[in-house]
């Protein structure tokens, strides 16, 4: 055999063999002594690594049930199924996870919310609202510049025309698009609920009507409609998700048209 | 329905709102300006290979750069004339007689593979006219060192060989230090030929002259400060002074070597290289000698392959820019002088 | 008493082109009393002020309206004679909203004023101060912040040096000019008490070149002046009136990093909150009204006037002769520093020195190419930062790398956007920065 072939073969496998003995050494008398009951925690989470639990990842929430005995019920994503599996595992008493997803409570979007300026700058939600106060309109409304989109770990908001909207079927709840929008709109609900009011501005009526074509006005129809499931909070309407809303009316008899219903999830 | 917007919405953002009028656009022609004695001086010597090479290299960086936009979905990039600058530096740097496909080849290299790919003007590491001559000597090398016949060469050998007449000064000298031969003697005679660019060579690197009266334009029009030329050039007239005075019979005269190869051309035109160099004046003059003292080892190694080493010395330095920048930080204003 | 240059000068900053002939020759002129004043109760740095008054109550110029809400505040008085009509939120220039006392002027001249100090060189440093700051005194250079606080230096820092602002380094503006030009007289006595409460021994009056007539006019009011005082010229350079880089021009001493003017035994006043000094000490009056400077090439005639605080912008507009042309950026402050904004319906404040209205001609536009590592940016920084290492960080969320090469330290004077050829919004992402690394530290205090 040619004596570069034969010495290659022999060099780099005998490397190979070498490194290979001293990783098995390492991991015999190196490896840090972890409880087991961390890795089967981590099998039973569902791995997305959001940070949504309020730990980094994981593994590190794994060992956080486990040594620091945090609560089975933070993983979002994971649900009620998960934190039940994880408090079974640990014999623990598990407490329900309700479904949540996150939701814009805008719906003015370029077609009908208007601008007061042009914005010049970063493409940032709170670079923009540090301009100015934002260039748009009413003060409460969505900026539309993405940086809820952009943090979402599982691309579950698009804007569109200025607006954002999360998809209901993709949120897995981990609340970091809560954190990043500046004007704090973004709110967790039920995902059970399809009825929603999409407005956050305080304004009085006619201060909202200037500025956008579908704000709250807070006419009151719906407070009278809804049977204590809407209730009024100064000059915005707001769901109250503990009462279920059965009357759907509201969504065809809010003159602003701001209480929507959600489509169903594909 | 939407309210009335007002007719006249001010702009609003970040101050400050007032700006010099330096853009990129006009940095890239100020370039593009400045080697165009180069390239009247590349046409004067070298006629027709000069035009269709430097044609070809310029109409394949703009194509290639709109064709990897497009791909890559990004805005097109071709009106801040980046590209226009690497295909005139990468021609530059070519030998005359160079097919045109593979001045088109190494065109493509240059913007796809050493810009595009990395994000475009602004993300590449490496000087992307330089990485293309690397990837064409790399790939072509017969081709890459190919020179014409030169009269001129004999006035410099007394009575050379024919097959020594299509060598450059630096690769006859090296063939000399190789074969263990004395160097050839280079007379003061020979510094009009050197500094006007009557000799082999890269098309755009011959003439001393055409290319520093466009590094002086640069400098005037405050594109590239001094650091990094200076530094380069003194580091290569030092170390082969050094040379010179240690050993003379087998080293040229330092101010041939400033004068031979790639070196004026390198060290105004692409060591300075805003992207690829590094932003501190302290750093500038590390990295201008860095480069220096590369281009001369790579020269003057008896056992190197290479009679010419401005693009790799240059190349070697970007990969060092990152951490030059680190190093050579300005002291923030308030922070403690070190003693 | 000398005129001498200044004998350093800090590495870096820019020479935009300044345009300040559109107004430097323009004497102060008092503006016709608005009908309406939308007094800010925040105007300057620190807790805002808290209402003394209701809707419905009558107002005398000079009276308490809302007092000091905190050590870090002001009180603000009322700058006209009229009615409250409203207590609400007001839109400011920064962008951020504010509360706001309206009052209804009704023109009547009457004025509510504080006690005098004739003879202040003789009277007790606290006292001083206590009235200096219940005159709503702050510093009128842009910061705000409030004078009391700086006049009272902890014991461990004394100083030695009084340096007088009267550089005005940004473009276009020319109110604190004005003022060197026509009150000269004022602000040396504002100096004067300013320099007894800290018993500073060297007091200096830095100027730039580009005024002569200023430097002249302030040679003359200080030539009898007794002790280490003398006007130091300074080289015209963007930002010459910046506190830190003028104290290194004018004495050599560098402020500490994360620290004060104090630290190096200085004290730095702008002109005319040497001149409010004087007028709250020998007059009474307290903090009410301040020159602006309205200038820019969209407006009629650019005009120095003297404003009650709380004057909306279109009011000013208004009284030089309106609009020229369409207007592209409306700016409180200069061009470097000042905000840009929305709508005319804001209203000034004791800082804000100048409102420039400008066509699209004169304004730049940002955008979003990459950094091209020119270097620009590096050199021009009076800081010495690396704004482009810097701003690609923040741009990459890397805020820890930014905070570790000084971010904190940047002033936002605009210098490296300025020179940027890539049009980057280089303040823009260190304010983007800046923001973040504040709410990390709020956020860890909890």
């Amino acid at each position: 055999m040619d004596p570069i072939i034969l010495n290659s073969t022999l060099w780099i496998g005998g490397i190979g063999l070498v490194s290979a003995a001293a990783l098995a050494v390492a991991e015999k008398y190196l490896s840090v002594p972890q409880d087991p009951r961390i890795g089967k925690v981590s099998e039973l989470l569902p791995g997305a690594n959001c940070g949504g639990c309020g730990f980094a990842g994981c593994a590190d929430y794994a060992r956080a049930i486990v040594m620091d005995n945090a609560e089975c019920n933070l993983c979002a994503p994971g649900g009620s199924d998960c934190a039940n599996a994880i408090a079974a595992f640990l014999g623990r008493a598990s407490s329900a996870l309700e479904k949540r997803t996150a939701l814009v409570l805008c719906c003015g979007d370029d077609s009908e919310a208007a601008r007061r300026a042009a914005y010049n700058g970063i493409n940032d939600c709170a670079a923009a609202q540090a301009t100015a106060g934002g260039d748009k309109g009413c003060t409460y409304g969505c900026l539309g510049y993405g940086s809820c989109a952009r943090i979402c770990p599982v691309n579950a908001i698009a804007v569109v025309n200025g607006l954002a909207k999360v998809n209901k079927a993709k949120c897995i709840a981990c609340g970091k698009c809560l954190a990043a929008c500046p004007r704090k709109l973004i709110k967790f609900v039920p995902s059970a609920a399809g009825i929603h009011v999409l407005c956050n501005s305080k304004d009085k009526g006619p201060a909202v009507k200037k500025v956008c074509g579908t704000g709250c006005i807070a006419c009151r129809i719906c407070t009278k409609l809804a049977e204590g499931s809407i209730n009024m909070d100064g000059f915005l309407a707001v769901v109250d998700y503990a009462k279920p809303l059965t009357n759907e009316d509201v969504v065809a008899k809010c003159p602003a048209h701001c209480i929507r219903k959600d489509t169903p999830p594909a | 329905m939407k309210p009335e917007s007002p007719s006249d919405l001010y702009i609003v953002s970040s101050s400050p709102h007032t700006h010099s009028g330096e853009s990129v656009e006009r940095i890239m022609l100020d370039v593009v300006i400045a080697l165009v004695p180069a390239f009247l001086a590349a046409c004067w010597f070298f006629r027709l290979d000069a035009l269709r090479l430097t044609v070809a290299c310029v109409v394949t960086c703009l194509l290639t750069e709109w064709l990897c936009r497009k791909a890559m979905k990004r805005a097109s990039s071709l009106s801040d004339l980046s590209a226009v600058v690497t295909g005139l530096l990468l021609a530059f740097n070519l030998p005359p007689a160079l097919p045109l496909w593979m001045a088109v080849a190494g065109s493509v290299f240059a913007i796809a593979i050493a810009k595009q790919v990395f994000g475009g003007l602004g993300y590449n590491p490496f000087n992307p006219a330089l990485a293309g001559r690397a990837f064409m000597l790399i790939s072509f090398t017969g081709a890459m060192t190919t020179w014409s016949q030169s009269a001129w060469m004999r006035k410099l050998a007394g009575t050379a060989t024919e097959a020594l007449t299509t060598a450059t000064p630096l690769g006859y000298a090296k063939e000399a230090l190789k074969a263990g031969q004395p160097m050839p003697v280079f007379e003061t005679g020979l510094i009009s030929d050197f500094f006007l660019g009557n000799m082999n060579g890269c098309i755009g690197e011959t003439s001393a002259l055409a290319l520093l009266i466009g590094a002086a334009y640069l400098l005037y029009r405050k594109v590239i400060s001094w650091h990094i030329p200076v530094a380069y050039l003194l580091s290569v007239a030092v170390y082969a002074a050094v040379l010179h005075i240690v050993s003379p019979a087998t080293s040229i005269p330092p101010l041939f070597h400033v004068l031979s190869g790639g070196l004026i051309l390198g060290a105004f035109f692409m060591a300075t290289d805003m992207v690829t160099s590094p932003v501190t004046k302290r750093g500038m003059l590390v990295f201008g000698v860095g480069c220096g003292v590369i281009t001369m080892l790579i020269r003057t190694v008896k056992t190197g392959a290479y009679p010419e080493g401005v693009s790799f010395a240059i190349l070697i330095m970007n990969a060092f820019t990152p951490l030059i920048n680190r190093a050579t930080r300005n002291r923030v204003f308030g922070s403690k002088k070190k003693a | 008493m000398q005129t001498t240059p200044s004998p350093f000068t800090f590495c870096g900053g820019i020479h935009p082109s300044y345009n300040k002939e559109l107004s430097s020759g323009s004497p102060i002129r008092e503006l016709p009393l608005p009908a309406r004043l939308v007094v800010p109760l925040s105007q300057h740095l620190g807790a805002p002020a808290k209402p003394v008054v209701k809707v419905g109550d009558t107002v005398t110029a000079g009276q308490l309206i809302a007092e000091q809400n905190g050590f870090i505040s002001a009180p603000v008085h009322a700058p006209a004679c009229g009615k409250v009509s409203a207590i609400d939120e007001t839109l400011t220039a920064s962008g951020r909203p504010c509360a706001a006392i309206t009052i209804e002027t009704d023109g009547s001249q009457e004025w509510h004023l504080l006690p005098t100090f004739p003879d202040w060189q003789n009277a007790d440093r606290k006292e001083l101060i206590a009235h200096i700051g219940a005159a709503g005194i702050v510093g009128m250079g842009g910061a705000g912040f409030p004078t009391r606080v700086k006049l009272s230096p902890p014991a461990d820092k004394p100083i030695d040096t009084v340096i007088l602002n009267g550089a005005e380094c940004e473009p276009y503006l020319t109110s604190d000019h004005r003022m060197m030009l026509e009150f000269a007289h004022e602000i040396r006595t504002g100096a004067e008490i300013i320099r007894h409460i800290l018993g500073a021994k060297t007091m200096r009056i830095a100027i730039e070149d580009n005024k002569p007539d200023a430097i002249s006019a302030m040679e003359k009011a200080f030539a009898s002046i007794g002790g280490d005082v003398a006007v130091t010229v300074l080289h015209t350079s963007y930002p010459q009136g910046s506190e830190k880089q003028q104290i290194y021009s004018v004495t050599g001493r560098e402020v500490p990093r994360g620290g004060l003017p104090m630290d190096v035994g200085c004290v730095v006043e702008n002109v005319s909150t040497a001149f409010a000094v004087c007028d709250a000490v020998v007059h009474g009056r307290p903090l009410v009204r301040r020159v602006i400077a309205v200038t820019g090439d969209a407006i009629q005639q650019p005009s120095n006037l003297l404003a009650p605080c709380g004057t909306l912008y279109s009011d000013l507009v208004a009284a030089c002769g309106g609009l020229r042309g369409k207007v592209a950026k409306v700016i409180s402050g200069g061009p470097m520093m000042g905000f840009a904004v929305g709508s005319l319906a804001i209203p000034t404040g004791k800082t804000a020195s100048g409102l420039l209205l400008l066509s699209t001609g004169k304004v730049s536009c940002y955008t979003s190419q990459a950094c091209i590592s020119c270097g620009r940016c590096v050199d021009a920084c009076p800081m010495r930062l690396s704004p482009s290492e810097l701003s690609q960080c923040i741009e990459a969320d890397d805020i820890e790398s930014a905070s570790q090469i000084a971010l904190m330290d940047c002033i936002e004077c605009g210098s490296c956007a300025f020179v940027c050829p890539a049009r980057r919004p280089l303040v823009h992402h260190m304010r983007r920065g800046k923001a973040i690394v504040m709410a990390q530290r709020s956020a860890a205090k909890k």
